[in-house]
Parts: structure tokens; sequence; C-alpha cells
């Protein structure tokens, strides 16, 4: 049996179309774009053609507006330090509770060096107050950063009426699109959005390759300074064979983009269909009806989820969890604590992300894979009982908690 | 993915004495929902002799916890109560070859299971005295509440010293900047030097006033630091004046008071109480910007 990738919100795998373009910049064209002679010129030039084609995915309105940067993370890092240093009148960030750590983590970071950090809260299916978020913009707003999709339940924000709000008090906007890019469709140039982040390995480029837009006549205060790559704004001899790679899925995910709304959706709905009826106390976490086509999220009660993804994994299915032991942490996942998602489900919470190169044959084999797991696991969890769950009643299970 | 050793994958997909024990007379619940973990240890204990006959589990957890609670129903099988309670953490873990340091937490709750099954055997309460932080230093398996305790029972000021009592930050050194942010949390709590944010501005103190001799505003200066020395000596830190040049006032901060994180306010705090007794401006600064060398007191 061939393994099921079912974790293409984590990484993806590299299109074969991508990797074979990149092939000879490991070998002959293995120039510096920078150099005068024709080593270096003909990267230059494939450079040129990548940048176009991520400009096109992104419908940027000048391919100057992409920056190539080394992954997600240091896109978003360079947004907002940018922003924060290129407006020292301003120091206050908008953000939301559910962004990706490369966000939240920073935003902890800033505040200790005195940057006032607001983070929106979420409702029980992940969805932001706008009248809320209105309330906290302020002439001290440096930037606000809110994510397009969410990468565990991948409910979307209103990223677009969030920046036109944002300008309103001339503050930035950015957002983590990482998970968005090439799932749903982007067209900056009709958007008041001034950055946004997005990371090869989330849609079949490689990893270690990302990419900032920058909106033109945004300040700017690059993070890393040194050479005049990327003109300037990110300095640093430039990853052309993994540029090279993202400027062709790029174009690849332009061309699919029709077929991640069709197909990958019916295989999502699929999935779901298949595996809720089958288990009881099951249920999808999210917003369901404003939602990434590729991702299901679901919580299985009174199971954890690292006890299911080992035993998926022996079926050779692969996926994730939200269950803290999965992360070594000592909670669960923040989205899900965010969304008021019980402990005994928070723990029990799988996510099935789905690509392009999956098929109905495999979504068929995990529907029939998942039931007897989690029957196998309610056996001996200790919050389920013969009849179902045990837990609230009575007669039910209350340990003396740590 | 963790890196599980082949007994505990063993023990995951083959669970030992999994499911309830019907006549079982010591039951033990614990767990820690938060941390996704919840275990019932279920023994049948022969009152004549204490020994356990039969022992069964159920688990709500990852890997490792049906793991070791599967090796823990083996381990006291055929044990006295006595002898069960002597099984530790670490037997457990080596029972299964050993476990990710992240996991280690799930071979206590089996030992915490038992105790409180031995408890509800006998009659007694068992109470739990385990709090579990964040994983800290990776390499031992230090969490941020046990470096946390052991800075505050022994008034420790540098990540060294939480290395000598507990190991963390000892192997790979990456955990030091989280250990340094628990000793600052802790100085800022412990410290007792005088904070006081706003210096006086200069231009508030009246003018006019009469003017006090070098010799008396030196006296002053002095007797102002003697007088927060024994709040700084109580966080084993201390001060001492070096030079008085015009509204410069120039000091030596000592002890643990040296590269404190409150080094700033506490410098500034000072400063304030000098403006207070002096009635004009100076500025206190450490003695290394005196910019010459000057003898040892």
């Amino acid at each position: 049996m061939d393994p099921i990738y079912l974790d293409n919100n984590a990484t993806t795998a590299c299109g074969p179309e991508v990797v074979a373009a990149m092939l000879p910049f490991f070998t002959e064209q293995f120039g510096n774009p920078s150099s005068m002679h024709s080593f270096g010129n003909k990267v230059g030039l494939a450079i040129k053609e990548a940048r176009q084609r991520v400009q096109t995915l992104l419908g940027a309105e000048h391919d100057s507006e992409i920056v190539f940067t080394s992954c997600g993370t240091e896109s978003d890092s360079t947004a907002i330090l940018s922003a924060l240093k290129a407006q020292p009148e301003r120091n206050q960030i908008i953000t939301t509770v559910v962004e990706h750590p490369a966000i939240l983590t920073l935003c902890d970071y800033l505040e200790k060096d005195g940057v006032v950090v607001h983070r929106l809260g979420v409702d029980k299916k992940g969805r932001l107050d706008l009248d809320e978020y209105k309330a906290l913009l302020s002439p001290r707003t440096a930037i606000v950063s809110a994510m397009w999709a969410n990468n565990e339940t991948g409910t979307l924000f209103p990223v677009e009426a969030m920046a036109e709000m944002a300008h309103g008090v001339g503050a930035m906007f950015h957002s983590d699109a990482v998970q968005a890019v090439g799932k749903v469709a982007i067209d900056l140039k009709k958007t008041q959005i001034d950055m946004l982040s997005l990371s090869g390995h989330k849609l079949h480029a490689p990893k270690g390759v990302g990419v900032l837009y920058v909106r033109r006549n945004t300040r700017f205060r690059p993070l890393l300074r040194g050479g005049h790559q990327e003109r300037g704004r990110r300095a640093g001899t430039e990853n052309s064979a993994s540029i090279v790679g993202l400027g062709v899925a790029a174009q690849l995910a332009i061309e699919h983009l029709a077929f991640e709304n069709s197909e990958v959706r019916r295989l999502r709905d699929r999935l779901e269909a298949g595996i809720l009826p089958q288990v009881p106390c099951s249920f999808v976490t999210g917003d369901p009806g404003n939602r990434l086509p590729n991702t299901a999220n679901i919580a299985f009660e009174y199971v954890e989820g690292e006890a299911i993804l080992l035993l998926l994994n022996k079926q050779e299915i692969a996926a994730s969890s939200g269950s803290a032991c999965t992360s070594g942490s000592l909670e669960p996942s923040h989205v899900m604590r965010a969304m008021g998602i019980p402990y005994t489900a928070a723990h029990g919470t799988i996510r099935f992300s789905l690509s392009r190169y999956n098929n109905e044959a495999q979504i068929d084999r995990v529907i029939e894979a998942v039931p007897p797991i989690i029957a196998q696991l309610r056996q001996l969890s200790p919050y389920w009982g013969e009849r179902g769950p045990i837990a609230g009643s009575d007669d039910g299970f209350a340990p003396a908690y740590a | 993915m963790w890196d599980y050793s082949d007994k505990v994958r063993e023990h995951f997909y083959h669970p030992r004495n999994a499911g309830p024990l019907a006549d079982a007379n010591a039951v033990g619940d614990v767990g820690s929902i938060k941390c996704g973990d919840a275990l019932r240890l279920m023994l049948k204990v022969d009152p004549q002799n204490e020994l356990i006959v039969d022992a069964h589990f159920q688990t709500f957890g990852c890997g490792s916890a049906i793991a070791s609670s599967s090796a823990l129903t083996e381990i006291v099988k055929g044990k006295t109560l006595d002898e069960a309670l002597q099984v530790s953490n670490q037997e457990i873990a080596d029972y299964l070859d050993g476990l990710p340091p992240e996991k280690m937490h799930c071979s206590v709750m089996g030992r915490e299971a038992l105790h409180a099954a031995v408890a509800n055997f006998r009659g007694e309460v068992w109470s739990d005295d385990h709090a579990e932080g964040a994983m800290v230093c990776k390499c031992f398996a230090v969490d941020a509440v046990l470096i946390e305790k052991v800075i505050r029972d022994n008034k420790l000021s540098t990540v060294e010293q939480v290395t000598n009592y507990t190991k963390a930050g000892g192997g790979c050194s990456s955990c030091h900047e989280g250990v340094e942010e628990i000793l600052a949390k802790v100085a800022q709590e412990r410290c007792t030097a005088p904070v006081v944010a706003v210096p006086m501005p200069a231009a508030a103190i009246p003018a006019g006033r009469p003017r006090l001799t070098n010799f008396q505003r030196m006296r002053r200066i002095e007797e102002v630091v003697e007088s927060i020395r024994p709040m700084l000596q109580r966080d084993h830190g201390d001060i001492e004046i070096v030079e008085v040049d015009g509204r410069n006032v120039y000091v030596n901060l000592k002890g643990a008071c040296q590269g404190c994180m409150m080094e700033q306010a506490t410098l500034s705090g000072i400063q304030a109480q000098l403006v207070e007794a002096l009635g004009e401006f100076v500025q206190l600064l450490p003695a290394g910007l005196l910019g010459r060398p000057v003898l040892a007191s």
C-alpha cells in the first residue's frame, strides 16, 4: 500500500515539474545573479521570470513588489519589525490570538521592549469580531497583522475589509497568507493590503524560500542589510534554485486554483461526510462554511491526538493533531483553546489537509481506517464506557488533576 | 516525530492489561486534562498479605502515556503494596528502554496513580503535590516550575548557578534565554530596592535656595546611599560611591546588583532619592563611565 499524505498544511511535496526546473541551477547554472558575466546573467533572468510568476499569482501590480526571503517566518518578522521601525511615532500592533507562532512569539518578544500588542479573540467558530477590531484601531497603531487563512482549521479572515479599516487610522496592514496562497484567489492590486507573507513549501515549491510582498510606496526598513539584492530590501545572495522552483510552483498554482476549489474540496467534503456519521462524539472545528477547500479539522472527543496519529501512521496515513503531546508543550493547540473547544476534545483534534496529489481511493481508505482507530482508543479511555462517554456523570471519571 | 524506543511502540500498539478490572479493590485516578493525560489504575489486592494479584489501566493520553501505563501494570503485578510504592519514575522509563525528555511526565503520572490507588485501598487521602511547567531545558528535562522554585529558594541570580543547582542549561545552552527570563522575573519580584521610574526634572527644583557646601553635599550623598545599602544587601547586592564630580555621582554596584536585570531601575530609584535630598539635579552613573582608573577601596 502506498502511503497517504494528508498533512499538506504542514508542508507539501515538491512538484515534479518544480524539481526538474530547479536541477540546472545546482549544476551548470550556478552563477551569482549579481555578476556581470553570462553565468550570472542567465540566473538573473530566471529569477526575473520567477518574480513575474509570483506577481501574477498574487495579483501584484508591480514585480518589484515581490521580495524573495528564506521562509514565511522571515517574511512575517521583516514586515512587523519594518512597520515599527519606519513609524517610530506608532508603537502598537493589532493581531489575533490564532496567528501562527511566527507572529505570536515575535509579538510576545516585542511586548517586552514596550510595544503594545492587542490580540483579537475569536468565537466558537474561530471568527473575529470586527467591531472589537475597529475599537482597537488608533493613531498609535503601527501595523495590523492577520492571517488570511488559519493553518489548523482553514478558517478565512476578512483581510481585505480589515486592511481598509487599518488604513482608516493610517496603520499598515500585513497578512500572513502562507496557507491561503494557491488555495484561494488573491488579487492584491485590488486590495489595500500593504504587506503579505507566503511560503514556498506550502505550495509544492521547496523549503527555504518565501516571499514578502511589499506594496509600492509602503515605508519599508529591511531586516537584513548588506548587498543590493532584492533592491536592497533583503540582502544576501539569492537562493536561485529555490526561487526558480517557487516560480514554477506559482505558475502551477495559478493553473490548479480551480481544481483546488472543485476536486480537492469535493474530496475533503467526502472525507468529512464519510467519517463523522461513523464516529459518535466527533465534530468539525472552525467555520465549515468559510474555510480553505483542502482542510478538515475534526475533533474526536475522549481520545488523544498523538495516539490517533501513531495508529494512523501504522497504516501509512499522515495527518497532524492539535494535542499538547504532539508538540511537546503542556497545552493543546492555542487555536482550539481560543475557540473554547473543551480539553477532552481539543486533545483529540486531527487535521487532514489535502492537496491536488490526493485521490478518491486514498480518501476512501482513510474513511475506512479512522473509525476503528477511534473505537480502539476509546476502549482504553477512562472517559469512555460501554455505552459512550461517562465524563460529567456522577459515577464518571474525575481524576485528581495535577 | 518522537524518538520512541521499540519497547514504547510495542507497549502502545499492544498494551498489556488494558480495560476495566471488575473486582478491583484499589483504584487510583490521576491526570492533567490540560496537558492531555489522565489515567485510572485498577489493582486487585489480596487483603491478607497486600499482594497485587492483578493490575489493569485505562488511559486518555499519548503513545508514551499508554505505554507507561501498560509497563506500570506489568511491573507492579506480583509485588506487595509496599514494594510497589518503591517503583520510581525512572524504573518505569527504564522498563520501556527510555522515554524522550518531554515525555518523562507520562511515567510520573503512572507513579502518582499507583500512590493514589494504594491510598484508596488503605482508606487514606492522597493529595497530589506535583506541579508541572513548560519544558525549558530539553537536554536534562527541567521545566519552568522547578527552575523558578530553585531560583526562589536559593536566591540564584545567574544562569551558571541555575545550571549548578538543576543541570538546566548545562547541555546545548540554547535554553539560556529562557532561564534568564525566569531569573529576571524572580529578580523583579524579589527586588526591594527603591524603584522610581521618572527622575525629577531639573527645572522642577526651586531656584534661590541656600546652597550646600561641597562637604555638606558629599556627606548628604553618602547618607542617602548608606540608607539604601541595607535594602540592596538583603538581596545579596551592594553599592559604593566612587566619585562625585559636579552633577555626576559615580558608583559601583556590587554582588547580586552587578549585571542584575533591575540595575537601571535600581540606579534611577537611588538617583531620585539623591535629587530629593540635595534639592538639585544629579545623575547616578556606573563607575565604568568615569573614564579613568581609580584606586580600589
